[in-house]
């Protein structure tokens, strides 16, 4: 009894850290505009760009010319809800490390991870609304989209998202807790970057790689965060293929989850927690 | 429960907090030392005392206070904070306490005041109805009202301190450290602070424990005051008891009817000479009497008045004493 409100009370508290973490991004408004106008000039570039690959290449990857152009839009609509380029909270939990301000988020009785992993959820929602609908829309109307005409096929796509979104949260937490070891955390948060840019799929689906790069690209975490969840959308994974990549995105969240929370707990009981 | 049998409620016993620093001395050249930021320190807290704790920059103040807190483990010794370990049962702990360091800010920065209260709410899980109270009499006390919708980013330094403070006194701390909270607020957002926490103290019976570099905060709030220094602490007892133990002086002010050189009077010594005006200082245990005396009997004085030792000055000369010894 005791034990289910506590749980009860626990979630409430991260329920209002995620709402929290949702207005945040919210009150920016401007800031907002001028992503959703980026995000929709740089799909019109990459567009263009796989339009004419495609051309050339007709079938690449098993996509055809609908369904690459579809993956474009996907990829500006997702790329700032799996903070693929940066703008989650990692660059905010680094600095807290580095200048010390984490001091004040230990002392309070809630975990850390769960704290970040909440007010990152409200983010990536708000990103979703706020900086992915438009884009979409965008290509949508300029271009010839392979859109799912089932409303299911939907709902399977924003759960391979929120899976999604939870691969791409452990992933940016592990590198986040280095600043505990490293103090300066800028140099790992842009290699991991860089590769989450390639091995997500941002700069070409990773189906278009052959061989063992392909295969090496595709079994990682990164691909969980965008070519899964296009894949999803494009109809490629139905029935138990469907269920094989959810898995996989389950397996990837549980294992850098738990990994986070093994060097959280390292990084707390050894912590040095800096200036006065 | 763990508190039956002893009324303090803030035990440290040899406590100690050493520092690994690695520094670079040249290429690829590192050299490791360590810093005893706190070497040694036993004091106990009662329940319902405000202490102050103070020392030069850099004494090992902030880093007592987060080994209380239980996010620093301590290198050696005990301590206890209302009979739980900090460092091992952390959120057991935050329960009971409440911590404002000056320094930094637990208000969410981009969201209004008031939403930061209610995470407060969710994360203590402070009963609806004692929440509410608790609110509308730290509004009240604090001034918030006008500032509960305002985004934290937007508040001047003495609202975000009033409003943090607020914030760590909602789930009715038994203890609240205290890390500079008046830093950097003017004479008037002091007095509120100030004043807020004297009521605190004697009204909720909160225990408080208050690092500051404004000796005014100490006299106006603390009858006990700790001096730490070097990790070591040099000082434990009343405010007023400091001028002993720091030998200080009285100053003896004399308006002789005309000017002269600095008069010659044993066991004291002229500090300064202003036209016929001239101060004298004398150890401040002894009486100005037989000073008074026999100065009037050598010089001719027009009028005469004694100064007390300013604690700060009492405290500075001691800081400096250790730091030469
Ligand atoms: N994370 C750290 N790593 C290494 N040394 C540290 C660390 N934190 C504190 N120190 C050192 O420990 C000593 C005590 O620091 P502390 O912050 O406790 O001082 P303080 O009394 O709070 O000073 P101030 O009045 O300036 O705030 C200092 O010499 C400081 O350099
Ligand atoms: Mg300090």
């Amino acid at each position: 009894m005791k034990g289910m409100r506590v749980r009860a009370g626990r979630f409430r508290l991260y329920a209002a850290v995620a709402e929290g973490g949702f207005r945040r991004y919210a009150t920016y408004r401007i800031a907002t505009a001028a992503g959703v106008f980026t995000n929709t000039a740089f799909g019109l570039i990459l567009a263009y760009t796989y339009i004419a690959l495609w051309d050339e290449r007709p079938g690449l990857g098993g996509y055809d010319q609908a369904q690459a152009v579809t993956f474009v839009w996907l990829g500006q609509g997702l790329l700032t809800v799996m903070a693929l380029m940066g703008g989650g909270f990692e660059g905010e939990l680094i600095e807290r490390i580095r200048t010390g301000d984490i001091a004040v988020d230990l002392y309070r009785p809630a975990d850390l991870q769960a704290w970040w992993l909440a007010s990152d959820l409200g983010r990536a929602l708000f990103q979703l609304l706020g900086r992915g609908i438009v884009p979409m829309a965008v290509g949508a109307l300029v271009f010839d989209l392979a859109l799912p005409a089932d409303p299911l096929r939907w709902l399977a796509f924003l759960l391979a998202v929120a899976l999604g979104a939870l691969v791409s949260f452990g992933l940016r937490f592990l590198v986040a807790l280095c600043a505990f070891w490293l103090l300066d955390g800028a140099g790992i948060t842009q290699v991991v970057m860089l590769a989450g840019t390639f091995f997500s799929g941002m700069l070409l689906p990773l189906n278009v790689f052959p061989g063992a790069l392909g295969d090496l690209a595709r079994a990682l975490p990164w691909s969980a965060l965008l070519q899964v969840p296009a894949d999803v959308f494009l109809g490629t994974h139905t029935g138990l293929g469907l269920l094989r990549t959810y898995a996989f995105q389950l397996g990837w969240a549980a294992a850098l989850l738990t990994a986070g929370r093994l060097l959280q707990a390292a990084a707390t009981r050894r912590v040095v927690v800096q200036g006065g | 429960m763990e508190t039956v049998g002893t009324t303090d409620l803030i035990e440290l016993e040899g406590v100690e907090k050493v520092f690994d620093v690695r520094k670079k001395t040249g290429f690829l050249r590192r050299e490791r030392h360590q810093v005893r930021a706190v070497d040694g320190i036993s004091f106990t807290v009662p329940r319902g005392e405000m202490v102050g704790y103070i020392g030069p920059n850099g004494a090992g103040k902030s880093t007592t206070i987060k080994m209380l807190t239980g996010i620093l483990t301590p290198s050696g010794g005990r301590l206890r904070v209302a009979g739980i370990v900090p460092s091992r049962e952390r959120t057991r702990l935050a329960q009971r306490i409440g911590v404002v360091f000056g320094q930094r800010t637990t208000l969410w920065w981009d969201l209004p005041l008031i939403d930061s209260y209610r995470l407060v709410h969710r994360m203590y899980r402070i009963p609806d109805a004692r929440f509410r109270e608790n609110l509308d009499r730290c509004v009240e006390l604090l001034e918030l009202g006008a500032l509960l919708d305002v985004p934290v980013r937007q508040l001047s330094l003495g609202q975000r301190m009033r409003g943090d403070i607020a914030a760590a006194l909602l789930h009715d701390p038994e203890v609240l450290y205290l890390d500079e909270p008046t830093i950097g607020l003017d004479v008037i957002s002091k007095a509120k602070v100030r004043g807020f926490l004297r009521d605190l103290n004697t009204q909720s019976g909160t225990t408080v424990l208050l690092t500051t570099h404004d000796l005014t905060d100490i006299e106006q709030l603390c009858e006990r005051v700790m001096v730490i220094d070097h990790g070591r602490l040099m000082y434990d007892g009343p405010l007023a008891g400091l001028h002993e133990v720091g030998e200080s002086e009285r100053t003896l002010v004399v308006d002789l009817e005309r000017e002269l050189p600095p008069m010659e009077i044993e066991s004291a010594r002229v500090v300064k000479v202003e036209g016929p005006r001239q101060w004298l200082a004398f150890p401040a245990a002894q009486s100005a009497a037989p000073l008074v005396a026999r100065i009037a009997a050598r010089y001719p004085m027009a009028d005469l008045s004694v100064r007390e030792p300013d604690i700060e000055a009492v405290i500075a000369k001691m800081y400096a004493e250790k730091a030469t010894s």
